[in-house]
């Protein structure tokens, strides 16, 4: 069956979990740094490695951040909530719980509209809550040096204890083929929207921005399917494809008259697809309970007024503006949408392009260098201040449009700011009236039979030797200069 | 009739990685089940004006400011451990792992 027929006999239902990490300069419970990159267990304390008697105390700017993206995408805030325990025994985890929310989340029951093809979707937010990060594990040892034979894990607890906020959905019906399209359009506005109060820096291929999609398909009329859970979801693009993957993949089985089970499935980048992750041999049970050495959090209506009050502009309101601005139709702003290139190309315009220079390299070159690298548009390697100096380039007459290419191409390649690069390679339009006259009488003086057409009035011969020029000039010319001064050497114009 | 079952103690130890001898099982199950019926005990005497409660002092909203305070030296935070390998904790891999 093909995708599309799938559809016509199933109704997929979908929910999304995702995990941002907040920005916070120390960690939810303890004063540690979180700064990235840091040598391994240097950005750790008692609390955080749970030495025997050590307390964690909140820290205020995590809350208030969990407040705000509650508020931000429309959810309640509890007057009253509490802090609870996840245990569980890992290595990742030093205190063989972690610290999260269990019944009592900070915010709930909200909602995200997301556009796709010129219709809005309502996605419903279930509930927003607080938890923190665990430690990263690299495994070793064994014979192939491959996880699956690893002998040993080895732990860094730096990221332990950072403050992680997670938003789940409410379980998403009746998006029919769309559904792919509409999970990856939800991330990409949730992103837009955490990234717009500035709580967090959002970036999937860094892992601060994780996603678990849940699928499930059931023939119309009937009760939903079970659900299977996909893990390690860590860019746009892949959320689409493992839902997409995903309802072809329990299709199959269901038309086989097989069942699907309930289970963790993991997304596989390299071919898109999902597989089973290791059935645990206990059924989860995390004994959830409240946390007893962190006192409740009842934040003060004045002070959720307040950040109510103070949050930024929407990024749907934003854009309308935007698109207003910039002059362009609802479609090509989707379009500008959907390419992640929102904010680089409003950035490209605040460091001195003007809208269409910028969209134009955003949108053309760098969106299809980004696909071909398969990667997200910010992480092709050109800066806004990068493209709008390219395009500062082009204004002043240096670069030609197939030049700036090249220089572009080097800017991604890492070869440099846009200058550094069109000197290194020699890119820049040829203006120097000396050295275009020379280039102009050589090639007259090497087609004479052409040159004496032109002087008798075949003007249109010129075309020749201005491809000629062009040539010896390897492209840095300007065409149009070229051929009057090729007019004005003939004595025609 | 017991407030724990033999299976329950036995399914909590397999949670928190104890080994159990089928004697413990045995022995653990009567002991806690003194522990849970003395603690319903205290519910029977709560009255409905009582709520339960996860905290003896009366607080709410107990912060502190986004502010860095000194963390441990590599050295000093893992000269607990067991072993150790380049900076990190080194500890027998879990099984379960997902890849
Ligand atoms: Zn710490």
């Amino acid at each position: 069956m093909t995708y599309d027929e799938i559809l016509t006999k199933y109704e997929p239902v979908i929910g999304l979990e995702t995990h941002v990490e907040l920005g916070t300069r120390t960690k939810m419970f303890c004063g540690c740094k979180t700064d990235f990159g840091a040598e391994p267990n240097t950005q750790v304390c008692p609390v955080c490695l749970a030495l025997p008697g050590a307390l964690p105390v909140a820290n205020r700017a995590g809350i208030e951040a969990t407040i705000r993206i509650g508020l931000a995408l429309n959810c309640d805030i509890a007057e009253w909530c509490r802090m609870a325990r996840k245990n569980y025994f890992y290595p990742d985890m030093p205190k063989n719980f972690q610290t999260s929310q269990y019944d009592e989340p900070l915010c709930t029951d909200g909602y995200v509209d997301v556009t796709v093809n010129g219709t809005e979707y309502r996605i419903g937010i279930e509930r927003v809550h607080l938890e923190e990060d665990t430690g990263k594990t690299l495994h070793v040892g064994g014979a192939t040096g491959r996880i699956h034979g690893a002998t040993e894990s080895l732990v860094d607890y730096n990221r332990a204890g950072i403050p992680l906020v997670e938003i789940v959905t409410k379980p998403v019906p009746g998006l029919g083929a769309l559904a792919p399209e509409i999970a990856k359009a939800y991330v990409a506005e949730l992103r837009d929207i955490v990234r717009s109060l500035g709580v967090s820096d959002v970036r999937m291929e860094q892992g601060s921005m994780r996603c678990d999609v849940n699928t499930s398909l059931n023939l119309p009329g009937e009760e939903w399917g079970t659900r299977t859970e996909t893990k390690n979801v860590n860019s746009l693009r892949s959320v689409e494809r493992a839902v997409r993957s995903e309802i072809i993949r329990q299709a199959a089985i269901l038309d086989d008259g097989g069942k699907i089970f309930q289970e963790t499935r993991h997304f596989q980048e390299t071919t898109g697809d999902t597989r089973p992750g290791r059935s645990k041999e206990t059924a989860t049970d995390y004994r959830y309970f409240p946390e007893p050495d962190l006192v409740p959090i009842a934040p003060d209506p004045a002070w959720v007024a307040s950040l109510r009050e103070s949050l930024p502009e929407k990024p749907s309101v934003k854009r309308a503006r935007l698109r207003e601005d910039w002059g362009i139709s609802e479609v090509d702003m989707q379009s500008v949408t959907n390419a992640g290139a929102v904010e680089l190309i409003e950035e490209t315009i605040a460091a001195g392009a003007s809208p269409a220079g910028a969209r134009k390299w955003w949108m053309g070159e760098l969106a299809r260098r980004a696909n071909e690298l398969d990667v997200d548009l910010a992480e092709v390697g050109a800066t806004p201040a990068q493209v709008a100096a390219l395009q500062k380039l082009v204004d002043a007459g240096k670069l030609n449009d197939k030049l700036a290419r090249q220089v572009l191409e080097g800017v991604v390649a890492g070869e440099g700011d846009p200058a550094d690069v069109m000197a290194a390679r020699g890119l820049e339009v040829v203006n120097d009236t000396g050295a275009l006259t020379k280039a102009v009488d050589d090639a007259i003086a090497a087609n004479p039979e052409i040159a004496a057409k032109i002087r008798d009035g075949k003007v249109a011969a010129a075309g020749a030797l201005v491809g000629a020029v062009m040539k010896t000039t390897r492209g840095q010319a300007d065409a149009k200069a070229v051929r009057e001064l090729l007019l004005e050497r003939l004595g025609v114009s | 009739m017991a407030a724990i079952s033999r299976e329950e103690v036995a399914h909590l130890a397999r949670l928190s990685r104890l080994a159990v001898t089928e004697q413990e099982l045995d022995r653990f199950a009567g002991q806690l089940d003194v522990i849970l019926q003395s603690v319903a005990r205290v519910g029977e005497v709560a009255a409905e004006d009582i709520p339960p409660t996860s905290h003896s002092v009366p607080l709410t909203n107990v912060y502190r400011d986004d502010v860095p305070t000194p963390s441990l030296t590599q050295d000093e935070a893992l000269s607990g451990a067991p072993d150790a390998f380049e900076g990190r904790f080194r500890v027998p891999r879990i099984l379960d792992e997902e890849d």
